[in-house]
C-alpha cells in the first residue's frame, strides 16, 4: 500500500470531504477571531485559505489543530465527528501542520528532528534504521529530498521546509496544513515546492494552503475560501474566480495593486554614496563583501533577495545602527569612514530617515502609547521637548495630525503601540519618518505583515515621496513589491550585489536567477 | 508581565492589588487559626497598633519612609530594564556618606548648610556604589542582578571594617561612631510640629518623610515628563528601538542605576541623620529588600510605591504590637504575613487575573445586553 494515500475507503468518483468545520466561533476577550465559520475541504484537493492579517485564518487552523478550543461549532475529519483537544489528537486523525516559523531543533540532525517525539524504538540505533527506511520510501515517492544526516542549522530554508513536510507525512498526515509556506522562499524554491505539492495531491493528500498571495492561490489551488474580519466572505472553485475578485473579497473594496505609472525619466543628484561596505559578524562570518551603492534624489531603488543575504546588515550600516569593518559613506555634504561612522542621531540630522524592517523590536516601543512612539528618535526636537521636559500636548497634537494624514486606525493617540494592527503600526512609523520630509528614506520590508488595503496606501505614499524628490532605498523579500515600487533594482545574494537592473528589464525569472547567483553578473 | 486577557485599567491598577491583599490576608488568617489564635482579634490589634494611635502611626510612617526611598530606587532601575537587588547595599553606603559628612563637618557648619550636604553625601555614595555594577553590566556583560547581590555583602563588610578599624568612638565598647554634633540632626516630626504649635508624641518619625514624598513626585516627573525619563523607559522597554532612536543603551544603564543608587542612598537621611545621630551597624535593617516588595506591589509607580510602603510600614509596626499584645504570637507570624503579601501581590500578582477578567466581562456583557438586547458588536481584530 502506498503510504501517502491510505484512504481506500474514499470512493474516487464522488470527492469525499476531508475536513468539515461547521459554525466555528472563537472569541479572544473582546475580539471575535472566528464568527460562525464554515469550511469544507474536499479530499485530494488543494484548498486555499486566504485573508488579511487578523482575518482569522490562523485561528481557524489552530482550532482544527487543537491549539485552541472553539467556543462553539463542530469539526468532522473524513466524515467522522472529531473533538480535537491537542496536537497529538490532530496528528492521530491524520492532520499535519507546517508552521510559518519552523518547529525544528537546529542542533539536531534532520532525521533526529523527524524522530523527535515519535521514536519507533527505545534503542536509538534501531529507531534510526526504521525511520530512515520509511523516510527513503517517502522521499522517493514524493520528490522531497533532504540530507538526513545534516544538522538542521546547516540546512537552507527550503530544505527545512521540505523536512517539515516530510516530518508531517512521516507521522501519517493525510491532510497537510501549510501556513504561508512561500514567505521565505526564492521564486525557484517556490516552483519546487509547488511541484511537490501537486505531486502530493495526485497521490491523494489533501492540502490546506494558508496564504495572502493570490497569484499562488490561482496557480495551485482547486478551491478557495476567503476570510475577512473573522468570517467567511467568499468561497468558490478556483476556476470560477479571479485575482481581482479574491482581492476585493479580502479587503472589502476594490484594490489597485501592481505598478502605477512609469519610472521617472530623469533623476536628480547623488545624495548617498557608499563604497566598499564590508561587515563581519561576531562569529567572524562575512556578512557583506564590499558593497557599492548610489542613491539619487527622486528614485526608488529596490533591493531584492532572499531574506538573510545581507539586506538587514546593509540597512543597519546605512542608518548608523552599526559600523562596518571597511568602507566609506558619503551622505549629503558629509563623509564617513571606519572609526568615524554615522550614528542614528547624525543620520536624522542629515535628513536620513529609516523605517526599520523589524517593527516590533526597533520601529516602536511597544509598551509606549502611540503619542510616545510617534516621536521616537525625534524626541529632542524643540517641537516635542523644551528644557529637558517633554511637551505632552504638542506630542499628542502632532500624533493626531500624523494619524489623520496617514489614515492610522483607530485614531486614538493614547492607545498602546502594540494594540494597533501591523498595517496601522507601519503607517504610523511611516508617518513619523515621512513627516520629517527626509532627503533619504531607507525602508526595510515596507509591507511585511500589512494588509492589502494598507499596502496600496503605503506604496502610494512612497511614490509620492519619490516624486517630491526624496531618494528611497526599499528592501523587500517580496518580489512583487520590488517590481511594483522600484525604479532600479539591486539583487543581493550572500552579502554581494549580484546584479543591477532598470525596472523595465526586470522579470521574475531574471531576478530569481540573480538571487541565487554566487558572483556579480558580468 | 501582562495578563493574557487584558483587564480594564481601573481593575488592573486598583482592584487587583486590593484583591491580592485580601487573599494574602485570608491565607494568613488560616495560619493564625491553625496556631489557635483568633484572626479577627490579631487583625484588630495589628491595625490599631499601626494606625490607632498617633505614636503607632508615627512609627508606621517612619518605617515607610525608608521603604519609599528603596522602593523608588528599585522602580527607577526597573523602568530602565534593570532589576536592582542592591538597594540594601546602596542604602548602607548612602548612610556611610551621610555619616561621614556629619562626622567631618557637624562641629563647623550650621544645620541649613550641613543637612543638604549630608543628603548629597548619601546620594553620591549610593550612586557610586550602584555605578560599579552598572558599568559591569553595560560594558562587561556581568548581570546586574548577580553583581548587586554581591555588592550588598561587600557594603555590609565595608561598613563593619570602617567602623571597627577607623570610625569607632575611641574608648567606646559599641561598634559605632561618636555622636554627631547637633547641627547634623534632622528634626523629628514631633519637633517640627511643635514649632507649628501642634502637640505630637515623640517618635523616630522625622521630616525625611517629606523628602521621600518629594522624591516620589520627582521620580514621577522624571519618568513620565522629562526627556531623560522618556529615553530611560525607551531603553527599558525595547533596547532595539532605543538604539534605533539614537539612544545609547549603555549610557542609560549607568544613568538608571546611578539614579537608583542615589535614591537608595537617601535612606541615610532617615536612619542616620533623623534617628540615630551617629554611624552604626545594620541601620538599613532590610529596607532594601522590603523596597523590592514595595516596588513590585506598587507596580513601579511612585504613587503605588508610597501606598505599598505605608502598608509594609504598618505591618512592621502593627506586627511588633501584635507580638507584644497577643501571648504566644511571635514576630515570625508577622514575617509570615509579609511573605504572603509579597507572594500574592508580587510573585503571583496575575494569577487571579483571568477569573477577574471573566467576571468583569460577564458583568459588562450582561449590562450591555440588557441595554440594547443584542450581543455586543466588537471591534475587529487589532492584533497584527
Amino acid at each position: 500500500m502506498n503510504v501517502i494515500t491510505p484512504t481506500p475507503d474514499v470512493p474516487t468518483a464522488a470527492p469525499a470531504v476531508a475536513v468539515r468545520m461547521v459554525d466555528i466561533s472563537k472569541r479572544f476577550g473582546p475580539v471575535l477571531a472566528n464568527g460562525d465559520v464554515n469550511l469544507r475541504v474536499l479530499s485530494g484537493t488543494v484548498h486555499g485559505l486566504v485573508g488579511e492579517n487578523g482575518a482569522g485564518k490562523s485561528t481557524l487552523m489552530s482550532v482544527l489543530y487543537g491549539f485552541y478550543a472553539a467556543d462553539s461549532g463542530s469539526i468532522e475529519v473524513f466524515g467522522k465527528p472529531a473533538r480535537i483537544r491537542n496536537a497529538h489528537e490532530a496528528i492521530a486523525l491524520g492532520l499535519g501542520m507546517v508552521h510559518q516559523h519552523f518547529m525544528l531543533v537546529d542542533t539536531l540532525s534532520a532525521i533526529e528532528n523527524v524522530m523527535l517525539g515519535a521514536e519507533p524504538h527505545v534503542l536509538l540505533r534501531r529507531a534510526d534504521a526504521l525511520v530512515r527506511a520509511r523516510l527513503d520510501e517517502l522521499m522517493a515517492s514524493t520528490g522531497l529530498h533532504v540530507k538526513l544526516d545534516a544538522l538542521v542549522g546547516d540546512l537552507s530554508v527550503g530544505d527545512r521546509q521540505r523536512l517539515e513536510i516530510l516530518k508531517a507525512l512521516y507521522r501519517g498526515a493525510r491532510i497537510l496544513i501549510l501556513d504561508e509556506p512561500t514567505a521565505v522562499l526564492t521564486p525557484q524554491e517556490t516552483e519546487q515546492l509547488f511541484a511537490v505539492l501537486a505531486r502530493l495531491r495526485e497521490q491523494g493528500t489533501t492540502i490546506v494552503l494558508i496564504t495572502h498571495k493570490l497569484k499562488e492561490v490561482m496557480r495551485l489551488c482547486d478551491h478557495v475560501t476567503v476570510m475577512r474580519g473573522g468570517r467567511v466572505v467568499h468561497e468558490s472553485a478556483i476556476a470560477q474566480s479571479s485575482i481581482a475578485q479574491l482581492a476585493e473579497a479580502m479587503v472589502g473594496r476594490k484594490v489597485n495593486m501592481g505598478r502605477q505609472g512609469d519610472a521617472p525619466a530623469a533623476v536628480g543628484d547623488v545624495v548617498l554614496q557608499a563604497q566598499g561596505l564590508a561587515l563581519r559578524d561576531a562569529m567572524k562570518v562575512t556578512r557583506l563583501h564590499g558593497l557599492d551603492l548610489t542613491l539619487r534624489a527622486g528614485e526608488i531603488v529596490g533591493v531584492a533577495g532572499v531574506a538573510g543575504n545581507g539586506q538587514s546588515e546593509l540597512l543597519e550600516l546605512l542608518s548608523g545602527l552599526r559600523a562596518p569593518d571597511a568602507g566609506r559613506l558619503q551622505l549629503g555634504a558629509e563623509s564617513f569612514e571606519v572609526g568615524h561612522w554615522l550614528d542614528p542621531r547624525t543620520a536624522r540630522r542629515l535628513g536620513l530617515a529609516h523605517v526599520p524592517e523589524d517593527r516590533h523590536a526597533r520601529a516602536m516601543v511597544m509598551d509606549f502609547a502611540a503619542w510616545e512612539s510617534a516621536v521616537l528618535g525625534y524626541e529632542a526636537q524643540p517641537a516635542y521637548s523644551r528644557g529637558g521636559w517633554m511637551r505632552h500636548g504638542r506630542m499628542r497634537e502632532a500624533t493626531a495630525a500624523l494619524m489623520e494624514r496617514f489614515d492610522v486606525r483607530p485614531r486614538d493617540v493614547s492607545l498602546g503601540s502594540a494594540k494597533f494592527s501591523g498595517g496601522n503600526q507601519q503607517k504610523l512609523v511611516l508617518a513619523r519618518e515621512i513627516g520629517q520630509s527626509p532627503r533619504v528614506l531607507l525602508v526595510g520590508q515596507p509591507t511585511r505583515g500589512v494588509d492589502i488595503g494598507a499596502i496600496e496606501f503605503i506604496h502610494a505614499q512612497l511614490r509620492a515621496l519619490r516624486d517630491a524628490g526624496c531618494a528611497l532605498l526599499v528592501v523587500s523579500s517580496e518580489l512583487d513589491e520590488i517590481l511594483a515600487l522600484a525604479d532600479r533594482v539591486l539583487v543581493m545574494n550572500d552579502g554581494r550585489i549580484t546584479g543591477e537592473l532598470p525596472i523595465n528589464e526586470c522579470t521574475e525569472a531574471r531576478i530569481g536567477l540573480l538571487m541565487v547567483q554566487e558572483e556579480a553578473a558580468a | 508581565m501582562s495578563s493574557p486577557q487584558a483587564l480594564p485599567r481601573w481593575a488592573d491598577v486598583f482592584l487587583m492589588p486590593v484583591l491580592n491583599l485580601a487573599i494574602a490576608m485570608a491565607a494568613a488568617a488560616v495560619v493564625v487559626l491553625f496556631v489557635g489564635q483568633n484572626p479577627r482579634e490579631v487583625m484588630a490589634v495589628l491595625v490599631h497598633g499601626a494606625f490607632g494611635t498617633a505614636r503607632g502611626l508615627s512609627y508606621t510612617l517612619y518605617y515607610a519612609t525608608s521603604f519609599i526611598f528603596t522602593g523608588l530606587a528599585v522602580a527607577v532601575a526597573f523602568h530602565g530594564g534593570l532589576f536592582n537587588i542592591g538597594a540594601e547595599g546602596q542604602a548602607t553606603l548612602g548612610g556611610l556618606g551621610t555619616g561621614l559628612v556629619a562626622m567631618w563637618l557637624s562641629q563647623r557648619l550650621p544645620a541649613p548648610i550641613l543637612l543638604p550636604l549630608m543628603l548629597l553625601g548619601g546620594a553620591l555614595f549610593g550612586m557610586a556604589w550602584a555605578a560599579v555594577p552598572a558599568y559591569l553590566q553595560a560594558y562587561r556583560g556581568s548581570h546586574v542582578v548577580i553583581t548587586t547581590i554581591m555588592f550588598n555583602f561587600l557594603a555590609s563588610t565595608l561598613l563593619v571594617y570602617l567602623l571597627v578599624n577607623h570610625l569607632k568612638q575611641a574608648g567606646g565598647m559599641a561598634i559605632e561612631s561618636a555622636p554627631f554634633g547637633p547641627a547634623a540632626h534632622l528634626p523629628g516630626m514631633h519637633e517640627a510640629l511643635a514649632w507649628l504649635g501642634i502637640e505630637w508624641p515623640s517618635s523616630p518619625l522625622n521630616i525625611s518623610l517629606f523628602l521621600a514624598l518629594l522624591a516620589a513626585v520627582g521620580v514621577y516627573a522624571l519618568l513620565w515628563h522629562s526627556r531623560a525619563g522618556y529615553r530611560l523607559r525607551a531603553v527599558g522597554s525595547s533596547e532595539g528601538a532605543a538604539a534605533y532612536a539614537g539612544i545609547n543603551p549603555k549610557h542609560q544603564v549607568i544613568i538608571a542605576m546611578g539614579l537608583s543608587g542615589a535614591l537608595a542612598g537617601m535612606v541615610g537621611m532617615n536612619e542616620i541623620a533623623g534617628v540615630n545621630g551617629k554611624l552604626l551597624l545594620d541601620f538599613v535593617g532590610g529596607a532594601g529588600f522590603t523596597g523590592i516588595a514595595a516596588a513590585v506591589m506598587g507596580r513601579n509607580h511612585p504613587f503605588g510605591i508610597v501606598m505599598a510602603s505605608v502598608l509594609f510600614g504598618a505591618l512592621f509596626q502593627g506586627g511588633a504590637e501584635v507580638s507584644f499584645e497577643v501571648p504566644g504570637f511571635s514576630r515570625d507570624m508577622v514575617v509570615m504575613l509579609q511573605g504572603f503579601i509579597v507572594l500574592f501581590s508580587g510573585a503571583m500578582a496575575y494569577v487571579i487575573a483571568p477569573w477577574v477578567s471573566r467576571v468583569i466581562q460577564w458583568f459588562g456583557r450582561r449590562s450591555r445586553t440588557a441595554r440594547d438586547g443584542d450581543p455586543v458588536k466588537l471591534p475587529e481584530a487589532t492584533h497584527g
